[in-house]
């Protein structure tokens, strides 16, 4: 415990991962993954479709069904493998998912205010404008099937805006956006960091990856390497694309089944 | 106090704005018990009552053309522990005619109080009534609430119905609508309910699209918890060409309670449709996974899925 302790004041890890393995339906789709987010960076983490970067997401803020065989997730010192997915946000831990959950009869305003340690109308504004969408129109909204995909994705990163997280997970913050160019996307991600979150963002775009300060490139379920987010989109131009090897597939609906 | 401010006590309890029932410009109907404490007609609706041994019963007129601006407010309502009340409404919304009702039945000290609605509605030719019936059965759950309907939708008619009890405890709900829609009608039925301890709640809706082009959605929303148990049967009906009907049906389950959904579909024409879609059990992962990733506990997250469901 105080080699780790030690070893974070060093590094300033907002997050480490170590050895982690997670099993699904008899696969084992982390082999080993080995992670270190620095408290207050952008830290991308680029992969193929299928190389398990979403089951990394999914690990992280502790969703059921990802309990990993073996590993430590330690986060601001603490180890918090076993919390569950409501004490790690409690923490300031979360995620802004894929494909985000629908949400009957729930507003936009209530939704974003869910997250927020003291909700406040200005706050929320902030977060709407903030993905380029306007309050008036979007408050009294439903989080609901009347929001187009893309609508609904950017009232996700504004609930994780408005939260004021101390670790966001971005699981690929562009997909599925209709309006918001990527400029946008880095406003935002840089807007949480100025703000003091340290931001994850998970991406099979290199495009994305350009904004971040450190990437870390995964495939079949293992780091294979951290450093400069240009080394890192080079490797993955020139290795990972021709090559297209994947761990097999997680679809949504087996993230659905546990 | 007298009934009256009684009455209006527990009307503002259940969510009602008692304002409304005094303002000489808004219709409205209060009965307490078997008393009918007003009966406020404006031009255009005409709301009569009449005392039976054990409830009212209303006479509710809109007069063809009759555009009804503001919301025609209703308060049924049983003060006592105990009691029957019976009402025997029937509503005739005249041709191209346009109304709201809200209602709010209470029964804030109920603990064996039965409450009876034997409801006839008639929505004319172009005509739109919209009816949103809330309740408030108290904390002890001694009510039976037996709300029955059966409801005519002209050619080109439309009617909304929504019945809402979210609040306190439910008790025996067994609410049975049934309506009849002509050519190029609407129908949309909406249920939502929650109950807990050893509530049972019962909904029936059927509607049948008897004309060409008629639309009809039955829509019921219901969350049990502890020992309740739910039942829920949607019936939609195309019997007309290009007649369009969807049943949809979410029960959410909690504790040890029971939830029972059986969605019937039929079509006796080829060139309609009808489909149907129910959902029971827990609440679904990603929505309580979300709301715990933003730091809330998991009794909290379904709390709020749950209510946001029941339109809270």
């Amino acid at each position: 415990m105080i080699d780790r302790e030690m070893m974070n004041m060093q590094t300033q890890s907002l997050l480490q991962v170590d050895d982690l393995h997670v099993w699904r339906e008899g696969r084992e789709i982390l082999r080993g993954v080995d992670l270190q987010v620095k408290e207050g960076s952008v830290h991308a983490v680029l992969g193929l479709n299928g190389s398990g970067k979403s089951t990394l997401a999914y690990t992280l803020v502790g969703s059921t069904g990802y309990t990993p065989a073996q590993g430590r997730i330690w986060f601001d010192d603490q180890d918090i493998t076993g919390f569950t997915i409501s004490e790690r946000g409690k923490r300031g831990l979360t995620l802004a998912w894929q494909e985000p959950a629908r949400f009957e009869g729930l507003s936009v305003a209530r939704y974003l205010s869910l997250g927020m340690r003291e909700p406040n109308v200005k706050r929320i504004h902030e977060a709407l404008r903030a993905v380029a969408l306007d309050p008036e129109a979007y408050l009294g909204r439903l989080v609901d099937e009347s929001l187009s995909g893309g609508e609904r994705k950017r009232v996700e990163l504004a609930a994780v805006y408005a939260m004021q997280p101390r670790l966001a997970i971005l699981d690929e913050p562009d997909s599925g956006i209709d309006i918001m160019s990527l400029e946008d996307i880095a406003r935002l991600i840089h807007r949480l960091a100025e703000e003091g979150t340290t931001v994850l963002v998970i991406s099979h775009r290199d495009e994305v990856v350009t904004i971040a300060d450190t990437a870390s490139l995964i495939c079949e379920g293992r780091i294979l390497e951290t450093g400069a987010p240009g080394h890192v989109c080079d490797r993955y131009a020139r290795c990972c694309r021709p090559c297209g090897r994947v761990t097999p597939v997680e679809k949504e609906i087996e993230y659905e089944r546990l | 106090m007298s009934d009256f401010e009684a009455i209006l006590q527990a009307y503002e309890r259940s969510g009602g704005n008692p304002e409304f029932l005094k303002s000489p410009k808004v219709g409205s109907l209060v009965v307490s018990g078997n008393q009918v404490l007003g009966a406020n007609s404006i031009p255009g609706l005409s709301m009569t009552a009449e005392q039976l041994p054990d409830g009212v019963k209303a006479r509710v007129v809109v007069e063809p053309g009759a555009i009804i601006e503001q919301p025609v407010h209703l308060c049924f309502g049983v003060i006592p522990a105990e009691g029957v009340q019976r009402i025997i409404s029937d509503f005739q919304i005249g041709m191209g005619g346009a109304v709201e009702f809200v209602a709010h039945c209470t029964f804030p000290n109920a603990a064996q109080v039965q409450h009876i609605m034997e409801g006839t509605i008639h929505v004319g030719p172009g005509a739109t009534m919209r009816y949103r019936e809330t309740h408030y059965h108290g904390e002890a759950g001694g009510v039976e609430v037996l709300p029955r309907a059966q409801v005519t939708v002209d050619e080109g008619g439309r009617y909304y119905s929504e019945f809402n009890l979210s609040k306190g405890r439910a008790g025996e709900v067994d609410f049975d609508y049934t309506v009849d829609v002509a050519k190029d009608g609407l129908a949309e039925l909406t249920a939502k309910a929650m109950g807990y301890a050893d509530d049972h709640i019962i909904v029936r809706e059927t509607i049948r699209l008897n004309g060409e082009n008629a639309r009809g959605l039955a829509k019921s929303r219901i969350a049990v918890r502890d020992q309740a148990r739910s039942e829920v049967f949607g019936t939609t009906e195309g019997n007309a060409p290009f007649s369009r009907g969807h049943v949809d049906c979410v029960e959410v389950v909690r504790g040890q309670a029971r939830a029972h959904a059986v969605p019937v579909v039929s079509v006796s024409d080829d060139r309609a449709m009808v489909t149907h879609e129910a959902a029971i059990g827990t609440v679904g992962k990603k929505e309580l996974e979300t709301l715990m990733s933003r730091g809330l506990d998991e009794e909290a997250a379904v709390d709020v899925i749950v209510r946001g469901m029941l339109g809270e």
